[in-house]
């Protein structure tokens, strides 16, 4: 039974450029008061373009609409549980978006004067200092924009110190289970890849950890809790295996919406890590970005830290820009310092202790889904879940099912899809994460969803086959698109 | 707490339906070890009133009420209204990355116009949903050419913005693939032409040049293209201040463009969020990294867009991959997207317009340090360029960016940039400072 939701009426709405007509305005430019120049006199006529073809015309009310209507073609947090696995599609509190606006911190420019920017600095760091405090690491960047980034700037950081050392070394260990963007970084700073299988109960296997670590060794990427929601028991002594033979423990942080408060990845061995301030600090996933990124790490990687780095001298901030063994910049200027204010305004909102409740609640929530459709669905991997699920569609295949066809089933009951086929060491995975900002009246009505598309499956597999039934949209071709790439607008010949 | 949707009794009937009986059975399995035994040391959870209270505090200490000619990189433009009424509705704020295409047609639909007027602006064929920012599409673009030229080395102007420089080194460095830098004419201020023949050779992947450069001078694009192209090179443009579009040539003998559309009505904010975006031809579609948006047909047999060419990606080519890439820039992309509809075609060029004229007004009887055509930033020789923003700021003014740290041998000189925001009684004051 589908209880969430029902149809109503969904606006249709062209393209910009289908509803643009020449001389309609959405702007008007104040006065100007200095002289117009002719440009063709001042740039050459050569430098000056003429119309921008197909640049669309519209007017302001048709602007608002526009978009208004395309958005309603949207799912979002703000209507319910959004169970992306490894996503951590949390509550975007809007005081963040309020504070992120203040003006002297939006409108400040990066090269303005460093006494006219004591403000953002202190913001930074504070808030280094906090996610210091929440890894129980001793030094962070907060220059990676997002996840990826940051893992390039903890790989480079590896690389730069074992360079120190005499050897960067050539290899750098990825667990099977590990997301794309770990061995996509690995590739990216020059190391070849290594993949390490998991053992039976999807976690690090110790022995093979063992026999692939050799002085080649520059580090492991690992995840912890694991990609399926799993503390890694034996992080300890896997740090210990790659110390022991001078290599470092990467740390892939997304997860750490398990642990804040808890656990902190300082104290179980790990030399560096990056976080994801659009997961776990609650900063909007906005429909892909912007996130950020930084990079927490033990004091011995501290010179090779990117540059700028804050410094207190005689009681105000200062930009120290000298500091000769850094791997350089990784973007220009100091981070997504919009995304930044953001996350500290959430850190703010909990306090320490609160931060610690937030994290008991999300485990709390995928133990609960857990527990609601483990009679229902296969559980590949049973030891204890933390903030997140993953089932197989295993029972399910064999009513010629797949995890993609019921997590599009699971939308015409009113909920964003979970995470499919990854990780992929699970058969078919169908991996959940709730994160502590689900009611319970919403935690039930998924895993009462979950269970009737499991009966459906049963009864009637081409029903879920089949499906979304209910969206404005139903199915979309993605391989035509692929095979025949229209990536651009072009007006009908 | 309030952003914790629970009641007390909902806590205890969902642990009790777990077969729990205390909350710390959800994590007290974890080895002794590597539990923490404490609090975290960060203050209490405070009211929203005290949040906003602390970040008006800190933003008290910043340059409030001054006028400012920075540029380099980061522009003072307005921003149109709508745009952060359509960023703050919650179906574009809070969903996730559109892979589930039924019920994300919103976004992908405004990615697709996003990618399309970047293309019409630029002059390209194909343009991506967005990178981080200017600076990391420098690299990629480095990349890209590397795996479609099957050679090794890149060239990169002086003129370009220098951070933009140093991330490309760091991304560069550790791939082996060797970077060098050309100069420029000291009395143009455009990037060498023969310091860049003499450069490229048979292993030259790409040429990296910025127009308007650094110094807010325009380059001449087609000539260099020439050059580059006819030494079996790609040519890759860079510009980082998107609103010179709306009148300069827009670089279409470049292979790539990649840039920084900050000015389309993201705020300065000290540094970031912004948007980057990387274009180029068709025939490279497969070697772009990021994701792109297409356009296919639903099972009715309607229009609908959806991710596409996936298998250029870390999620399924992994170590393979065309780069790391996966959260972008999107709300930020969104909010450009807005500005070019509320501009248009012709807002676009008035602002630009603006831009020019403000921006000449202010250079007009300077001390201009180069010769080439500028849209709006010059760099002016101004002796002590320090000593000279020291007494502007007593003043309320932030004078432009002294360039002796990136250019020792323009220690002399600052980087000025006006904009349709800079208004005449400030520049006229500037004007004063300069030739005192
Ligand atoms: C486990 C894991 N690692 C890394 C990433 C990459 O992070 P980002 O998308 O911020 O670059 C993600 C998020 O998609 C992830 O889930």
């Amino acid at each position: 039974m589908i209880k969430k939701v029902r149809r109503h009426i969904v606006q249709e709405e062209p393209l910009l450029f289908e509803i643009s007509s020449p001389g309609k305005k959405a702007y008007q430019l104040p006065d100007l008061d200095v002289p117009a120049v002719d440009a063709a006199s001042v740039l050459g006529s050569e430098q000056v373009r003429s119309e921008i073809e197909g640049f669309p015309e519209i007017s302001e009310v048709e602007n608002i609409r526009h978009y208004t209507r395309l958005s309603t073609w949207n799912y979002a947090i703000d209507l319910g549980l959004y169970p992306l696995g490894s996503c951590t599609m949390k509550y975007n509190p809007r005081i963040n978006e309020v504070v992120a606006r203040t003006e002297g911190l939006a409108w400040a420019h990066p090269y303005q004067p460093e006494e006219l920017s004591q403000g953002a600095m202190q913001i930074l760091a504070i808030l280094e200092q906090y996610l210091c405090e929440c890894t129980g690491m001793d030094a962070i960047t907060l220059q990676p924009a997002a996840g990826a980034h940051g893992e390039m700037t903890g790989i480079l950081l590896i690389r730069k110190y074992l360079e120190s050392k005499g050897n960067p070394r050539k290899k750098v260990l990825v667990p099977d289970s590990a997301h794309g963007t770990n061995p996509a970084t690995a590739a990216m700073v020059g190391y070849d890849v290594v993949s390490v299988k998991s053992n039976d109960h999807g976690m690090i296997d110790l022995a093979a950890l063992e026999a692939a670590t050799d002085k080649d060794v520059a580090a492991l990427m690992v995840t912890n809790p694991n990609t399926i929601g799993v503390f890694e028991r034996d992080i300890v002594k896997a740090a210990a295996i790659l110390h022991a033979k001078g290599a470092q423990m990467y740390m892939d942080g997304a997860n750490m919406n398990a642990l804040v408060g808890i656990s902190r990845p300082g104290d179980f061995g790990i030399d560096v890590m990056h976080m994801n301030l659009h997961k776990t600090f609650s900063t909007p996933h906005g429909g892909g970005g912007p996130g950020a990124g930084p990079v927490a790490i033990k004091k011995h990687l501290e010179p090779f830290l990117p540059v700028p780095r804050l410094k207190r001298v005689r009681n105000s901030w200062k930009w120290d820009h000298n500091k000769p063994k850094s791997i350089g910049k990784v973007r220009a200027f100091y981070g997504n310092f919009g995304v930044l204010v953001r996350a500290l305004a959430y850190i703010m909102a909990h306090g320490g202790p609160g931060l610690r409740n937030a994290t008991v609640d999300a485990l709390l929530n995928a133990q609960f889904i857990r527990k609601g459709l483990e009679p229902y669905f296969e559980l590949p991997v049973t030891e204890p879940t933390m903030h997140e699920v993953v089932f197989s569609h295993d029972r399910q295949e064999k009513f010629g099912v797949k995890t993609g066809d019921m997590a599009k089933r699971l939308i015409d009951y009113g909920f964003h899809a979970y995470t499919t086929s990854f990780p992929m060491i699970v058969h078919g995975a169908m991996m959940m994460e709730p994160t502590e900002t689900e009611s319970k009246r919403e935690l039930e009505l998924f895993v009462d969803a979950m269970i009737s598309i499991a009966k459906e499956v049963e009864e009637d597999p081409q029903l879920v086959i089949k499906a979304p039934h209910l969206t404005r949209t139903p199915r979309v071709d993605e391989t035509a698109a692929a095979r025949k790439p229209i990536v651009r607008w072009k007006p009908a010949s | 707490m309030r952003y914790l949707p629970k009641s007390e009794s909902e806590r205890q009937e969902m642990l009790a339906s777990c077969g729990l009986t205390s909350l710390s059975e959800l994590y007290n399995y974890l080895p002794a070890e590597v539990l923490l035994q404490r609090p975290l040391e960060i203050p209490a959870g405070k009211s929203e009133y005290d949040i906003v209270d602390y970040f008006k505090q800190q933003a008290s200490q910043m340059a409030n009420g001054y006028a400012s000619f920075l540029g380099a990189g980061v522009y003072n433009h307005f921003r149109p209204v709508l745009c952060d009424v359509v960023v703050s509705r919650g179906e574009f704020l809070t969903s996730y990355t559109p892979y589930q295409a039924e019920i994300s047609q919103g976004t992908l639909t405004t990615i697709f116009e996003f990618q399309t007027m970047v293309c019409q602006l630029t002059g390209m064929e194909v343009a991506n949903a967005s990178m981080y920012d200017g600076s990391t599409a420098v690299p990629e673009a480095a990349m890209m050419a590397i795996r479609i030229t099957g050679r090794d080395s890149v060239l990169v102007a002086k003129t370009v913005h220098p951070e933009y420089r140093q991330v490309l080194q760091t991304y560069t460095l550790h791939q082996g693939i060797p970077v060098t830098e050309f100069g420029y004419d000291g009395e143009t201020g455009q990037l060498d032409l023969v310091a860049l023949e003499a450069a490229i050779n048979e292993k030259t992947a790409a040429v990296i040049v910025q127009s308007p450069n650094f110094f807010g001078c325009l380059e001449n694009v087609k000539q260099v293209a020439e050059l580059v192209h006819s030494n079996g090179a790609l040519l890759v443009v860079v510009f980082t201040e998107a609103a010179a579009l709306g009148l300069i040539q827009p670089p279409t003998d470049a292979d790539i463009v990649v840039g920084e559309l900050q000015s389309f009505a993201i705020s300065p904010s000290y540094g970031g969020p912004f948007a980057g975006i990387i274009a180029t031809k068709e025939k490279f579609i497969r070697q772009i990294p990021g994701r792109l948006v297409g356009e296919t047909l639903d099972a009715n047999g309607n229009r609908a867009y959806c991710l596409t060419l996936a298998t250029r990606e870390q999620h399924i080519r992994r170590e393979k991959a065309t780069s790391n890439i996966c959260t972008n820039q999107a709300l930020v992309a969104l909010m450009a997207t807005v500005f070019m509809s509320v501009y248009g075609k012709q807002g676009l060029r008035e602002l630009a317009e603006q831009n020019l004229a403000k921006a000449h007004y202010l250079a007009a009887d300077l001390p201009a340090r180069f010769k080439a055509p500028f849209f709006n930033e010059f760099v002016v020789r101004t002796g002590d360029p320090e000593a000279l923003n020291k007494k502007l700021l007593k003043k309320k003014i932030i004078g432009g960016l002294p360039l002796g740290q990136f250019y020792p041998e323009l220690a002399d000189c600052m980087l000025l940039c006006a904009t349709e925001m800079t208004k005449r009684k400030p520049m006229d004051e500037l004007r004063k400072a300069v030739q005192a």
